[in-house]
């Protein structure tokens, strides 16, 4: 078996060991990357000298007996969105194409103290808005399982590396399923944190309430070693806990005794695809195989979660991305097209008002602009209570809904998505179409509860299907240890698509 | 006032830039005057990814400032943005507070000293705390070319204190602004310079105008750029009188026009329309998501309350009912700072005499601080030195024309009062010696003690300058009683 | 409650963006779908349910009044699409 193919746990025994050196770690992902990259698109920028260098300078201090990093030597993939000082960060867009930021995100910096090796920047949706990464607007992502189709969205870049053996682990960002859909439809684990568990000091923000970074990888295992890494409190971000970090990849393996798994009746409605549902039942019935107690729950309130979400995030992201606008960095339109256009249209609107206006609708794609329209709109004079504010009622409500569920049961047992991966373009020009496919997803965020997507099938095409585990805040160690027992009882997480 | 064709109604909203070391989401220093965007961070210059953090002191000077101002304080406030683009608002939004200030419902009292309105309490609706933004500057010639922005002031601790429209003249504007002024420069919490932009103010004027059918109102227009006391009563005088002839002219009143915006021009001493900056600006205010809320108990805010001390309007009573001083020297004393009124209290306590002590401080002491342009602190003189000198006076040993020079003399050498008076030759002459040399001029002037005698005390005045001449020191006034006592017993 | 076309073009400028007619026309359209499915929500009775700004219930995240190093300009007007050095410059606003 290739070093490739080795979880990242192996092969951190084995770098620790002597056996294998990060040089020679980080340039196995490197070739295998050079192979299969035209293929998969998983990458928008991968940084071979820069890990090298890494790797030889972890090597080095490994060799004189230094301490490490808990990661020393371990290449990690990082989603676009989080600012890397010195290094291009796009999110994705044309707006950002030549943005450097000044500083590192504080999940970048603790990569750098766990001495981890940054192999390259993952493709995703522009500004984290979408489904399948088809709103990148550098190319498209392929989802390795069938080239034809996406890799889910908006972390679909971290996902695919993933799924296609390009990196052992990932970071990705989740603010209504962007983690864990793509980890779903590629056959992989995604890990979205409780609200505020994971500082989002320098993650270029989309919905500051729903947004979290988390982790992705081939186990839950070496997902609860990438979590243990970058969870904390930082005191650059008001919105992170103060609480301990539990030691998550000493606790993984240690299965629950006992466990009650809550089915949600809304989950199981029309809509969802046949094979999905049978592959979701079968793993509830492992479950119960392995000594968990399963129980039927309401959440009232599930269906409204698309609707909530879709005030909410477009709100927040209205707002948020405001500061694009041409002015102090990223994109900004040619003026002497401003001024040509002026004179043209006779408009009484002012260089600069045209300039702001000429940036941002051709900085932003298509995706962006439409949430930003609603957005707008919604918190707009007049309709700012019937949209806005009616939201954040329905969301209190979505939250008790959770509250009221955890009071019942451990934790909440379901699907991740109501379909497998769908061939591109089949959604791109229904928007409502596309906003659907967070149906499972969305509320985890909504109410600021943790979630995590483990492989548990696949259909008879061939793609993955993911399974749903959610916990209330705070309670990865919970979740982590339950997705592991799924993990030791089966072998879905170690398939892997038939690429090169 | 009454027989003006118009009541000017004023409402003041005014931005207080609090001292603090750092600005109010981000920890880059708040030093004025510092070359253009050498003082900004990811955070301020709004980053992508950048994210606030408050300012705890920020917080509690602005409890402690909206506490002076009587003003309630909530046990929970939030952080609200307020959206709107313009270069020098980097996040395209601002971070103030919308619907749950930090403090509400309070008053500030004034008064004029010059008679020109009646003492009036102006409430205040609230005081809230928000982000300052960046500076652009314009070219000369408007329109052309580009904008100069620098970030250095974008979040910087701002306090807006907002008045309810209580006043009704321009006179009453300068004097809250005054009045407001010196509470700030009290409670220490901002350097109140309208020319660094420390304290800004801007007004909302509207008239009530008075016709048959009943009192109208013309509609409110908010007049910015009013950078000195002196603008903003002008700039108030100006915008009364233009709003006037425009309703004359066209009738309109309120609620039939959008509030305006016109800036003041101190060099034309006019008010002129600006350019809206939106149709009708949509805010689209929201709670912030990066920022949670405050929450303050009653043992904090009564904390702050007990560190506020002695504030203008309680040491101006006080300084009068305690000290005897009359209204005019309380005020001035207590309008040039705490550290005056704490110099007075000393000095009074230890000469004993409040009266003298105050016609000093009021008097030559100021006089001082004004020509050399020192403040108090570095005034040569402690209380207890100057208060020698003043014992002096009292006790009828120094001349009150004398002492000037004493005060000049030991200004320089910080010598003691007692050798200062013997240095300049000026100690008082000893009853004894004066007695004896009455009697030597008496004996001398036989005919000056006939006149007397006759009935023409004047007469004596003869003797009081021969006694100059024969001892510069004598008091004219005790040599003319001991003369006359002596010639009375002849 | 349909959203019509000039309530789009007012939206796009408060959002200082910039449609075609075309474009006008399609993001129209999907606003009006988007803005009929989520007004989904005014099935649910809310009278007496508190807003949920935040995902979580934390209170009081001050920091002390130290200063910490500033960026030095060269970093900060690095990015900067127009700048001259000392400022950054953008198209004058009008009437000012």
């Amino acid at each position: 078996m290739s070093i490739i193919q080795k979880t990242a746990t192996e092969q951190l025994a084995l770098l620790r060991s002597g056996e294998i050196t990060s040089v020679e770690l980080t340039q196995a992902y490197l070739s295998r990357i050079n192979q299969i990259e035209p293929t998969v698109g998983a990458f928008l920028r991968v940084e071979s000298e820069t890990a090298l260098t890494q790797a030889v300078e972890v090597d080095r201090r490994r060799e004189i007996g230094e301490t490490l990093g808990k990661l020393a030597g371990l290449p990690v993939a990082i989603k676009d969105i989080l600012c890397t000082k010195d290094t291009p960060t796009t999110c994705g867009s044309k707006m950002l194409q030549n943005f450097v930021p000044p500083y590192n995100a504080t999940v970048v910096e603790k990569l750098r103290s766990a001495d981890a090796i940054i192999l390259g920047r993952t493709n995703m949706d522009e500004f984290a808005m979408g489904s399948s990464t088809e709103n990148s607007a550098y190319h498209p992502t392929q989802n390795p399982w069938d080239t034809t189709r996406i890799p889910g969205g908006s972390s679909g870049g971290a996902a695919a590396c993933i799924s296609a053996d390009m990196a052992p682990l990932s970071l990705g960002t989740d603010t209504g399923g962007s983690i864990r859909q793509p980890a779903a439809l590629c056959g992989c684990v995604g890990l979205k944190p409780t609200y505020g568990r994971v500082s989002r000091y320098g993650l270029i923000a989309f919905a500051s309430s729903l947004d979290q970074i988390g982790p992705l990888a081939r186990t839950v295992e070496d997902a609860a070693l990438l979590m243990e890494v970058v969870a904390g409190h930082d005191s650059l971000d008001s919105t992170s806990v103060n609480t301990p970090v539990p030691a998550y990849s000493k606790s993984v393996q240690q299965p629950l005794e006992s466990l009650t798994l809550g089915v949600v009746n809304q989950h199981f409605g029309e809509g969802i695809d046949p094979e999905i549902e049978a592959a979701v039942k079968q793993a509830i019935a492992t479950y119960t195989s392995l000594g968990a107690t399963i129980k039927n729950i309401e959440m009232p309130h599930a269906d409204y979660g698309i609707a909530t979400y879709y005030i909410i995030a477009p709100c927040e992201a209205s707002s948020n991305l405001a500061r694009y606008d041409g002015a102090h960095y990223g994109y900004r339109t040619d003026h002497a097209e401003v001024l040509a256009e002026l004179a043209e249209d006779g408009s009484d609107e002012g260089p600069l008002v045209r300039m702001y206006r000429k940036t941002r609708s051709e900085g932003f794609g298509a995706e962006v602009q439409r949430r930003i329209m609603l957005g707008t709109y919604a918190l707009s004079e007049g309709y700012y209570d019937a949209f806005y504010l009616k939201a954040l009622k329905v969301r209190r409500l979505i939250r008790q809904d959770y509250d009221n569920a955890f009071g019942e049961v451990d934790l909440i047992i379901g699907p991740v998505t109501a379909n497998p991966a769908f061939a591109k373009g089949e959604k791109t020009s229904d928007p409502m179409a596309m906003y659907l496919e967070d149906l499972y997803t969305v509320t985890a965020n909504l109410a600021g509860v943790a979630g995590i997507s483990l492989p548990c099938g696949f259909t008879e095409s061939g793609l993955p299907i993911g399974l749903q585990l959610q916990a209330a805040p705070f309670q990865e160690e919970k979740l982590l240890r339950a997705a592991q027992m799924f993990q030791n009882a089966t072998d879905f997480h170690t398939r892997r698509p038939e690429l090169l | 006032m009454s027989d003006a064709p118009y009541e000017i109604v004023v409402g003041l909203e005014v931005h207080v830039q609090l001292k603090t070391n750092t600005k109010l989401f981000c920890r880059c220093s708040t030093k004025f005057g510092r070359p253009p965007n050498t003082q900004t961070c990811p955070v301020c210059l709004g980053m992508p990814g950048a994210l606030p953090v408050m300012n705890k002191k920020a917080y509690f000077l602005g409890m402690k400032t909206a506490l002076a101002l009587h003003c309630g304080i909530p046990k929970f406030t939030k952080w609200d943005r307020k959206n709107y683009f313009y270069p020098d608002l980097p996040k395209g939004y601002q971070t103030s507070q919308f619907d749950l200030p930090m403090s509400e419902e309070g008053y500030l009292d004034i008064q004029s000293t010059k008679d020109e309105f009646e003492p009036r309490r102006v409430r205040i609706i609230r005081a809230h705390l928000e982000e300052d933004a960046g500076k652009s500057m314009h070219d000369e010639a408007a329109g052309k070319g580009d904008s100069r922005i620098d970030l250095n002031r974008t979040g910087t601790p701002l306090l807006e204190i907002v008045s309810y429209p209580d006043m009704r003249s321009a006179a009453e504007a300068k004097v809250y602004m005054q009045e407001l002024r010196l509470l700030l420069t009290y409670l220490d919490v901002s350097d109140c310079n309208m020319q660094e932009g420390s304290l800004r103010c801007d007004a909302n004027v509207n008239l009530h105008i008075p016709t048959d059918h009943g009192v109208i109102a013309t509609p409110i227009v908010e007049i910015k750029n009013m950078n000195s006391f002196r603008s903003v009563e002008r700039g108030i005088i100006y915008e009364a009188r233009r709003q006037y002839d425009v309703w004359q002219e066209t009738g309109k009143v309120l609620g039939e026009l959008p509030k305006q915006t016109r800036g003041w021009d101190d060099s034309g001493q006019v008010t002129r329309a600006q350019r809206e900056k939106e149709e009708s600006a949509d805010y689209r205010y929201f709670p912030c998501p990066d920022l949670v809320p405050v929450v303050v108990t009653d043992e904090q805010i009564e904390k702050v309350r007990s560190g506020i001390g002695e504030l203008p309007a309680g040491l101006r009573q006080r300084l009068q009912s305690d000290f005897g001083l009359s209204t005019y020297t309380a005020e001035v004393i207590v309008n040039q700072g705490r550290a005056l009124v704490d110099y007075f209290q000393e000095l009074a306590e230890a000469c004993g005499d409040h009266r003298l002590a105050g016609n000093w401080v009021q008097g030559e002491v100021l006089r001082i601080l004004n020509d050399q342009e020192v403040s108090i602190d570095d005034f040569k003189l402690t209380p207890s030195q100057l208060a020698e000198i003043l014992k002096l006076i009292q006790a009828g040993d120094l001349d009150s024309s004398k002492a000037k020079d004493v005060f000049t003399a030991m200004l320089e050498s910080g010598k003691p009062a007692a050798d200062i008076v013997k240095e300049l030759g000026i100690e008082r002459v000893d009853e004894g010696a004066l007695e004896d040399l009455c009697r030597m001029l008496i004996e001398r002037n036989q005919r000056v003690v006939e006149d007397v005698k006759g009935g023409n005390e004047k007469a004596v005045g003869a003797l009081i300058g021969q006694a100059k001449k024969e001892n510069p020191n004598v008091n004219p006034g005790q040599v003319r009683q001991i003369c006359l006592d002596i010639i009375k017993n002849m | 409650m349909s959203l019509t076309r000039q309530d789009v073009e007012k939206v796009a400028l408060l959002a200082r963006l910039k449609f075609d007619e075309a474009e006008l026309e399609k993001i129209t359209k999907h606003m009006v779908q988007i803005v009929q499915y989520v007004d989904k929500l005014s099935e649910l009775n809310t009278e007496d349910v508190e807003p949920m700004a935040h995902a979580l219930d934390i209170q009081n995240a001050l920091a002390e009044d130290e200063s910490r190093p500033s960026l030095s300009r060269n970093e900060v007007l690095k990015n900067a699409p127009k700048h001259d050095e000392e400022y950054f410059l953008v198209p004058a606003v009008l009437g000012e």
